[in-house]
């Protein structure tokens, strides 16, 4: 019996994890569909990017320069031992612009505003603040989830290329003036190895999928957290975790595509 | 409209991050150096190329000059083709040398030019005719060998 209860529990998670795709996928379709509204009314957009963009900005700054710094430290280190210092800036460039500043920036968007967003709009739904909108004929999705949607994406490419930009200042700090590798070498070489379309552009590409991907998640997760307090705890957690494995996943894939013919 | 602080901050937002992308394209990318001025086409045969790749430097007495735009195997003479755009700020003689070289010991391959003596310059399209290929090791240390070998026995 408790072989048939386990193989029954395995089906119906199984079961229940695409019925949520399902859901996740037609939740998705609406959101772009009701969007044209909220680009009628922009200041919506602008006051979630304020509480998803500016509010992110200091940790994104702080966590991209020290992530630089480390890289300065531990390349100089390596690059040593082969007397190739003066290649410190093309490979501190080149993580960051590829895959640090997007996968970073992202995680920390995850946990920063994605968690927020869940927890607003579970504690909405919990305190019946959404089903009083569809008393009032206001549709929801296209007032509170196309908004958070639009400014999500917007800023994180933003939020990406801040990073990536901090943090190469913090691997010149550690690297330049703090070691002293050559100056003229450090950018030079950066500005010889890094393409514009190739590195950068790819950068931008992706952490334009990782917001996408990481608001969607944090949205539905709040519209479908269980109206209760327990329930919008559970929902805020499994959206940092679900983003966080999404964004590395979705990372490596990307990766795979873009960089392979390099 | 109202304008309120938070237009002010979400504007100031979107400017840092928009110059952050500017400040990535110029200092840290190479949109900043060398897409801007205008260039001539000359293209050139190398029996072999090496390690030499489409967007290496061209240098001359150290100076990059230009570009390699595109490599490929021309099949009448089995020697790669390679097509390179040279800023127009320096012109080059029509008997200028082609070489391909190693910057540092294991460092990327780029094409140095060496100017000739002629007083016709290069013009759009036209043909290096004197190159040297690139230094392979194998061909190098083959080389070396049978120079050893071909010496009398002591």
């Amino acid at each position: 019996m408790a072989i048939m209860s386990t193989i029954r529990a395995i089906g119906h998670g199984i079961v229940n994890a695409v019925w949520r795709i399902g859901v996740a996928a037609r939740f998705f379709f609406l959101t772009l569909l009701y969007s044209g509204n909220s680009f009628r009314r922009f200041h919506l957009i602008i006051k979630e990017l304020f509480s998803t963009g500016v509010m992110s900005l200091i940790i994104i700054v702080v966590a991209g320069l020290f992530v630089g710094m480390v890289l300065g430290l531990q390349g100089y280190e390596t690059l040593k031992r082969y007397g190739s210092e003066s290649a410190l800036g093309v490979m501190v460039a080149l993580g960051l612009v590829r895959e640090l500043g997007p996968v970073m920036a992202a995680l920390l968007f995850a946990s920063r505003a994605g968690s927020a967003m869940t927890a607003e709009i579970g504690l909405m739904k919990a305190t019946e603040q959404i089903s009083a909108m569809e008393m009032m004929a206001v549709n929801p999705i296209a007032r509170i989830v196309a908004p958070r949607f639009w400014a999500g994406v917007i800023s994180m490419p933003l939020l990406a290329a801040l990073f990536s930009a901090v943090g190469i200042f913090g691997g010149y700090l550690v690297g330049v003036v703090q070691i002293g590798v050559d100056e003229g070498s450090f950018w030079s070489q950066m500005q010889a190895a890094v393409d514009f379309r190739e590195d950068i552009m790819n950068g931008v590409i992706k952490s334009l999928v990782f917001g996408t991907v990481v608001t969607l998640i944090a949205l539905f997760e709040g519209f479908d957290a269980p109206p209760t307090a327990e329930g919008v705890s559970g929902a805020t957690t499994r959206t940092v975790v679900t983003s966080s494995l999404a964004i590395l996943m979705l990372d490596f894939v990307l990766t795979a595509i873009m960089f392979r013919g390099a | 409209m109202e304008r309120t602080t938070l237009d002010l901050w979400v504007g100031m937002f979107v400017v840092a991050g928009i110059a952050a992308l500017v400040m990535l394209a110029m200092k840290v990318g190479n949109l900043g150096s060398y897409n801007v001025s205008e260039t001539y086409q000359v293209h050139a045969y190398f029996s072999n190329i090496g390690g030499l790749k489409p967007k290496a430097s061209i240098r001359s007495a150290g100076v990059l000059v230009g570009r390699v735009t595109s490599i490929s195997l021309n099949t009448e003479r089995y020697e790669a083709d390679v097509v390179m755009n040279v800023d127009k700020r320096y012109p080059f003689p029509q008997d200028t040398f082609a070489n391909i070289l190693t910057s540092g010991l294991l460092g990327e391959q780029y094409i140095g030019l060496v100017p000739g003596g002629d007083s016709e310059m290069l013009k759009n399209g036209d043909l290096l005719k004197q190159t040297q290929s690139a230094m392979v090791l194998e061909d190098l240390i083959g080389k070396f060998m049978y120079s050893k070998a071909a010496e009398p026995a002591k």
